[in-house]
């Protein structure tokens, strides 16, 4: 574990003060589209294109510039579309410079009612994450540096993302930073700061998520739609921590009776 | 078990629900043996309040009889067999506003937090039967009500005083209490209190026990007043004449010394500020009607204090900022930090200088909160506050 206060969003911003910290518009000759689906596209092209041409129409003008377009992408393996939307089939890993380019930056802070220890041994056994975090299905430690961790995602794209991660950086009592492997269905890393305040107000606990979301802005646009703004979500999982902390459990109504105007009633569901 | 449920302005329905239980190990579950009707849940009768849902169960001033204790409740704070009164704001006892005695400002007992915070900025405690912004809890209008962090929440009270002396501990006494608290009282003293309600009849009690020289009473509904008066209060009628003239008068022109407003969002009056209200209100631009709040402000004397125990839910119109500031006014105000109070105002009780039950005029089983919501709206029978009885 390195001694520097080094956190993943450190790396990310690090990267962009480079002198060859490369901007959007430069990027316009990257590979993007992995390899195998370049050869679906050559011969989908070449296809659409034979297409077209033998229509000798308008409209087949067009399916044979579509055509074009995809043998375009199989040659040069770089897609404008996926450009403009921020995806990658090309490469696995998340290195700075995807998250840079394509990641989605999350901070949140709240001040909790306990001190930094106890808030530091509940965060640090990654176990316990599922417990606050609505998003994630079950967390599991492999070894003293790695975790294997399960998220929830919408069934269309599978049903569940996983992927393992090692701790960065893990200086007891003050931060905890973790990152996911080469591999991860959704890179991802994140930090969790604490920090003593004054006059018995306890601790301030400063989250930082960084996650390249699969489907590019799309995705997040899409799981915005459904109400899961990461800003959001992010938040109420730290306020389910800080009543976890603080109280040992978290509010709820679900199960509680309530009428249904007609006589009878019915356990409450939902908020 | 049989539960009071909202069904819409105006409606309200006495369903057959499925009985609560432990959620959390903190809960308790209490048999109601008194639940009452409060004013601030005629703005829920009256549709004013947002985040309703048909079949919301009603009712945050109950007491009764603890029959369950979920595992984090210790044996030596809760047990089944107490008898509690329950205070209607939840609060978790360990956040920094429960540390700070701000109870009713518990940042852990409200589930929907986030919804709260869109309208309010940071979000109060969950309350008992009141909306789901704040938490949607099953209320206590009902036979058997689940109480969360009971071992903050449910105080004990002695054998030997009935359940109409205690039951208004759970809201309107401290309620009251706080209101000419946060007036800071000094000798010499008079304050004017708008609003004959239940609230109203303990502010104006909670004044002379915490030593104002006067209390003025001002209303319109002559059986309230008469009962301000037997408290010991200056009454003014305001269907008979100009408020602002009066106090004006009675104070040897200088205005009360403070002025509580224990009306809130459906305030009454008959000049043109209250009129713009009910055309305001009528097409969604103002969320209430603050007659009463205006007046307050405007009567006080300079360098005095409005305190306002009066509801208010979201979004108010035409106030005097102008009057505000430059009168030096001090503004205090909140739902009620019931947990703050429990104790000494029990003691009070104990001892003789109160006995709450006086604002009781109806007694009606549960089976007729419909009929006791419109008695109770609508003022009729010369009601002033309805207790139900879940056994009667």
């Amino acid at each position: 574990m390195t001694t520097t206060d080094r956190t993943w969003s450190q790396s990310v911003s690090e990267y962009s003060r480079r002198p060859n910290g490369r901007r959007k518009s430069e990027q316009s000759q990257d590979v993007n589209v992995g390899g195998s689906e370049r050869a679906v596209s050559m011969a989908a092209g070449s296809l659409l294109a034979l297409v077209g041409i033998s229509r000798r129409s308008l409209p087949g003008l067009l399916i044979a510039g579509l055509g074009a377009d995809l043998i375009y992408r199989g040659a040069t393996g770089h897609c404008h579309l996926y450009d403009a939307i921020g995806v990658n089939t090309a490469r696995e890993s998340g290195r700075p410079q995807d998250y840079f380019e394509r990641g989605i930056h999350v901070e949140q802070s709240y001040l909790i009612n306990k001190p930094r220890q106890e808030l530091y041994q509940f965060w640090h056994n990654f176990e316990n994450l599922p417990r606050i975090m609505s998003h994630l299905e079950s967390v599991r430690v492999i070894d003293e540096k790695r975790s294997h961790w399960v998220a929830k995602a919408p069934s269309i794209a599978g049903g569940k993302m996983e992927w393992d991660a090692e701790f960065i950086n893990d200086e007891p009592n003050v931060v905890i930073a973790w990152r996911s492997l080469p591999g991860a269905d959704v890179d991802n890393a994140g930090s969790v700061r604490f920090l003593d305040r004054t006059h018995d107000r306890g601790t301030q606990v400063s989250v930082v998520i960084d996650y390249i979301p699969p489907a590019g802005r799309i995705g997040k646009w899409i799981a915005m739609l459904f109400g899961e703004a990461p800003e959001q979500q992010i938040q109420e999982d730290l306020r389910r921590f800080k009543r976890m902390m603080e109280t040992g459990e978290i509010p709820t109504t679900q199960g509680q009776p309530r009428g249904t105007c007609d006589g009878s009633g019915k356990r409450q569901q939902g908020w | 078990m049989k539960a009071v449920t909202w069904c819409g302005t105006q409606k309200v329905s006495v369903d057959n629900v499925p009985d609560p239980t432990i959620l959390n190990d903190r809960d308790a579950i209490i048999k109601v043996t008194s639940t009452c009707i409060c004013g601030s849940d005629l703005h829920l009768y009256d549709g004013f309040i947002p985040t309703m849902q048909k079949g919301d169960i009603l009712g945050h001033e109950f007491m009764g009889e603890v029959v369950e204790v979920g595992e984090g409740v210790p044996g030596d704070k809760l047990k089944p067999g107490d008898r509690v009164i329950i205070p209607f704001t939840i609060a978790c006892g360990n956040c920094f506003f429960c540390k700070r005695q701000l109870w009713s400002c518990c940042d852990n007992s409200n589930p929907n937090a986030w919804l709260a915070e869109k309208l309010m900025g940071y979000s109060p405690s969950g309350l008992f039967g009141y909306s789901h912004m704040t938490g949607g809890y099953a209320g206590g209008q009902a036979e058997y009500v689940r109480v969360p962090f009971a071992d903050v929440g449910a105080f004990k009270v002695p054998a030997d005083l009935s359940d109409d002396k205690v039951v208004f501990l759970t809201d309107i006494y401290p309620t009251g209490y706080m209101a000419a608290e946060n007036c800071n009282i000094q000798p010499g003293d008079t304050i004017a209190v708008w609003g004959c309600g239940p609230v109203g009849q303990f502010t104006i009690k909670s004044c002379f026990l915490l030593g104002a020289e006067r209390v003025i009473a001002i209303d319109a509904v002559p059986e309230r007043l008469e009962m301000a008066a037997r408290s010991g209060a200056i009454t003014i009628n305001m269907a008979d004449e100009y408020i602002y003239d009066r106090l004006r008068e009675l104070t040897g022109g200088i205005g009360p010394d403070a002025c509580i407003d224990a009306v809130g969002m459906e305030a009454h009056g008959m000049t043109l500020d209250a009129a713009y209200d009910r055309f305001a209100t009528a097409t969604f631009m103002e969320t209430e009607r603050p007659h009463v709040l205006r007046q307050a402000i405007n009567c006080c004397r300079k360098g005095g204090t409005v305190s306002i125990p009066g509801v208010y839910g979201g979004i108010a119109d035409k106030i005097p900022m102008g009057a505000m500031m430059n009168k030096s006014l001090t503004i205090r105000t909140g739902q009620t930090h019931v947990h703050r109070y429990v104790p000494k105002l029990l003691e009070r009780i104990q001892k003789g200088d109160i006995d709450p039950s006086f604002v009781i005029t109806h007694k009606l089983p549960l089976s007729q909160a419909p009929h006791a919501y419109k008695l109770f709206q609508k003022k009729q029978d010369k009601c002033i506050k309805v207790v139900l009885k879940p056994g009667m």
